[in-house]
This record gives C-alpha cells, sequence and structure tokens, in this order.
C-alpha cells in the first residue's frame, strides 16, 4: 500500500505496488497514519516529506469501481481524502510531490496538495478528468485549484478542457515547479531539494502555520461540513 | 439586432446590424431570451460561438437612451446595469462551452459580454478593448469588477483595463492574459478560428449540465454576485 522510509532528515513517503494506487478506503487510512507517524517523529520540525509512487501511476483518484459496488464509499473516501490532505496543510514540515507517473482526478489533488511539485517529462500527466467522465467536482477541490494555480486561463484549460498536463505544460502553467528526463532523476531532485531545505533551516511548526494561513480557503472546506451528494459518481469510463 | 442559428454541433449567436451593438433594455430582453433558447435546445457536444458584424462587437450600455430620459437618466442607467446582469448569469451558466468572436471593439458592458465566455479570440488587424468608465466618469458596477478579477490574474493586467482608460489592441490584450487569441486578420478569420475551437470542443461531446458546474466553482465569489448557486447539486441518471 503505502511504505515510508527514512533518509536522515527526509522523509520518504511511497505509494507502493504496480497499480493504479486508487485512494480506496484502507490505502486512505494507511497513508493518514503514516503521516501522524511523521508529525510525531521527535525531528519532524526540521525534516522534508517526500511522496512519490512505484509503476506507472502516481494515483489514478478514487476508486470509482468501488463507489459503484456502494455509493456511500464515495461520501467516506472523499471524507478521508479530505482529512489526509488538512494534515499535509498542517504538517509541520515542506512537502514536495515527485510526481513519476499519472495523477488523476483525487491523485492530483493529492499530488498538488504538496508545497513542490516535481514530475518526469517524459511520461505521465496531470489530470483532473471529471469533466470526461461525468463526475462533479467536490467544492474543496477546486478551491484547492484556485489557490494552487495562479492564471485563470490555466484553471480554466485544466478543469474545463480536462486537459492530460505533461511536466513540460505544468511548468509553463505555473502548476509543476520543475521536470525532469526520468522517475529516478525526479526523486533524486526531491531528495536533493529536500535536502537544501533542510540546510536553509527554519522551524516546521511555523512553516506549517503558514501554510495553513496560505491555504486557508481549502482548510475550510476540508474541515467544514460534509456535502453530500457533492462528489457523485456518474460512470466509470477511465479516459486513461 | 441578434440572431441565434444552430450549425450542427456549434449554436451561432450573432449581434446583427452596422451599428454599435449597444446593451439597451431590448437588446438585453433578445439576448436573453436567444440565450434561454439556446440552453433548452442544448445537448451533449454543443457549444456556442458569440459575435457581431461590423465595426463593433458592442460599444457598451445605450447611454443616449438614458440620455434622452434627462432627469429620469439615473433611473434608466441603473435600470440597464440591474437588467444585464441575468445576461452574464446566463452566460456563467450555460451548459456548454461559450467562445467570443471578437469581430471589433468591445467597450465597457460590451467587453464584460465578452470576458463572460470562456474563450475570448480578438482581431489582430482591428478592434480594442476598452473600459471607457474611468474617461467618462461613470463608476463601475460590482459585479464588472468581480468578472475582471475572476478571469484576470495579474494586478497589472486588471489596473490596465479597469484603471488606466487603454484602449487595448489585441496583441496588449494577449499579452496581458486577458484573450486567448489575437492572432487572426479579419473578422472572418477570427470566426474561423472559433469554429475549429468549438468544433474540437464539441467532440468531446461532454456533459453540459456539469460542464457549467464545473465552471461555476471556478468563479465563486462572481457566482454569488450574480445570484448563481455554485454548488449545483442537482443530478440526474443517478
Amino acid at each position: 500500500m503505502c511504505s515510508l522510509e527514512k533518509r536522515g532528515r527526509l522523509f520518504i513517503l511511497k505509494l507502493t505496488g504496480d497499480g493504479e494506487h486508487r485512494l480506496n478506503p484502507t490505502l486512505l487510512d494507511s497513508l493518514r497514519s503514516t503521516i501522524n507517524q511523521i508529525r510525531s517523529d521527535q525531528s519532524s520540525s526540521q525534516s522534508v516529506l517526500i511522496t512519490t509512487s512505484d509503476g506507472k501511476f502516481f494515483s489514478n483518484g478514487y476508486d470509482l469501481a468501488l463507489a459503484e459496488t456502494n455509493p456511500s464509499l464515495s461520501v467516506l473516501m472523499d471524507s478521508k481524502l479530505r482529512s489526509l490532505v488538512a494534515d499535509l496543510i498542517s504538517l509541520p514540515m515542506p512537502t514536495i510531490a515527485a510526481v513519476t507517473g499519472h495523477a488523476s482526478a483525487a491523485g492530483c489533488i493529492l499530488a498538488m496538495s504538496h508545497d513542490y511539485v516535481l514530475m518526469r517529462r517524459d511520461r505521465g500527466f496531470l489530470y483532473m478528468s471529471e469533466l470526461d467522465i461525468e463526475l462533479k467536482v467536490p467544492a474543496w477541490f477546486m478551491a484547492l485549484i484556485r489557490v494552487k494555480i495562479g492564471s485563470p486561463a490555466a484553471r480554466r484549460d485544466v478543469m474545463l478542457t480536462a486537459a492530460k498536463v505533461t511536466a513540460e505544460m505544468g511548468v509553463e502553467m505555473g502548476i509543476v515547479d520543475s521536470a525532469y528526463d526520468s522517475a529516478v532523476e525526479t526523486v533524486e531532485a526531491a531528495v536533493r531539494l529536500g535536502e537544501e531545505i533542510i540546510r536553509r533551516g527554519g522551524d516546521g511548526h511555523v512553516y506549517g502555520k503558514m501554510r495553513e494561513t496560505l491555504l486557508r480557503e481549502v482548510l475550510v472546506h476540508t474541515i467544514g461540513e460534509d456535502e453530500s451528494g457533492s462528489s457523485v459518481v456518474r460512470n466509470t469510463r477511465s479516459k486513461l | 439586432m441578434c440572431t441565434l442559428e444552430k450549425r450542427g454541433d456549434l449554436f451561432h449567436l450573432t449581434l446583427t446590424g452596422d451599428d454599435e451593438h449597444r446593451f439597451h433594455p431590448d437588446t438585453i430582453t433578445s439576448v436573453l431570451s436567444l440565450l434561454e433558447q439556446a440552453k433548452s435546445q442544448s445537448t451533449k457536444g454543443s457549444v456556442l460561438i458569440t459575435t457581431g458584424h461590423g465595426k463593433f462587437f458592442s460599444n457598451g450600455f445605450d447611454l443616449a437612451w438614458a440620455q434622452s430620459a434627462g432627469h429620469g437618466a439615473i433611473e434608466r442607467m441603473h435600470q440597464m446595469v440591474k437588467s444585464f446582469k441575468p445576461v452574464l448569469a446566463a452566460l456563467l451558466d450555460l451548459p456548454m462551452p461559450t467562445i467570443a468572436a471578437l469581430n471589433g471593439h468591445a467597450a465597457a458592458s460590451g467587453l464584460m459580454f465578452a470576458l463572460s465566455h470562456d474563450y475570448v479570440f480578438m482581431r489582430k488587424d482591428r478592434g480594442v478593448l476598452y473600459m471607457s468608465e474611468v474617461d467618462i466618469g461613470l463608476p463601475v458596477p460590482d459585479y464588472f469588477s468581480a468578472l475582471v478579477v475572476a478571469k484576470v490574474g495579474s494586478g497589472i493586467a486588471r489596473r490596465e483595463l479597469l484603471l488606466s482608460g487603454k484602449k487595448l489592441k489585441g496583441e496588449d490584450a494577449v499579452a496581458l492574459g486577458i484573450v486567448d487569441s489575437a492572432a487572426h486578420d479579419s473578422a472572418e478569420g477570427v470566426v474561423e478560428a472559433t469554429v475549429s475551437l468549438g468544433e474540437s470542443l464539441a467532440a468531446k461531446k461532454w456533459n453540459g449540465e456539469v460542464y457549467a458546474s464545473i465552471r461555476r466553482s471556478l468563479y465563486p465569489e462572481l457566482c454569488r454576485m450574480l445570484e448563481l448557486t455554485v454548488n449545483n447539486l442537482a443530478t440526474h441518471n443517478l
């Protein structure tokens, strides 16, 4: 499901295995408990988190097939992801997503919940697929999109054309920080960036608080009331 | 005054005649009714393209009509400002992608009409964007500013648009991120380019309600001012 490695002061969280890393309740619980583990580590306020994955996918979004069998699981997955993202936003350390595979819908949101997005340029894309699969987009997803993507035209392209955003496109749009030639180089760059941030020093607790204020609009949604029906599944056709 | 034509998947809304296409209570009513018609006839893959004939896309409100009322001028202005809101709301709520093909100048409420579309294409050779209010001493309605803030990201671009009184040519408008394209000469060139974009969007066969709901959620503050619900929880075909 997911593994945690500590390299010096770097925490490397990996979505393991060759599958699509669909954000089902089990994986989400596993991720949350790992983040809690990181948070309670003694050195956490002088650390950095890197999140990455094995295989072709960073994450292909919610487990829609599962939600088809039991619609209440839609609400449950959304609620668990919201909590996970709230945890990431309040985490007392900088966070880096090393995107080495496709990140779609909820998977794209997970990647974008990190402070830095580093991505391979040779394969894979960020893809807010909802328009293509007739899924409504939860309000809190939109809050993150609005905070993380500055240009109105880029937001429109991401959300209203369901653009498959490669790393190069992402850099141009201001969604991705930098692009690399392979998965390995992306992770290496994330490690170098993480080490540079740690060298700079700074108090992770202050950092976390500042990030919370910057992403306040997202937190308002993630810790607010559930909006039942706001992520209704219409069909599970995947465009990938 | 204005017509609506359907050609394949594309709805063509045209401001007809060689005049300034100023927004007057009658034009506002006509445009609103045509937008409602497009909405009621929409299917998966529908797209709206709005353009005009002649030198102007639209030169704003019919100030002459307002002034002809003498003491009643202010009342008439308020009436037009108020009744224009539903036009922008209808565009933001339209269950299909919308493209403005600017054949010529777009000023004040005419520019707001253009900006309310998902995509805005201008001519390279002719036509300017002009928020005239600062020059003629008219306050800008709050929902106009909300639209500019929603659609134009940079502080500098917002200033140039709302506060500078500049007449922005296509090239400038693209550089400021206000319009998507100013690559084509002639009105026909722009329309052709928008038809091409329209056809590629239509080919996606998107669900219009989902499209409109995602669009509204891109602009929550603007929708609030236009009295549009942001999170449309209405579902169908569950």
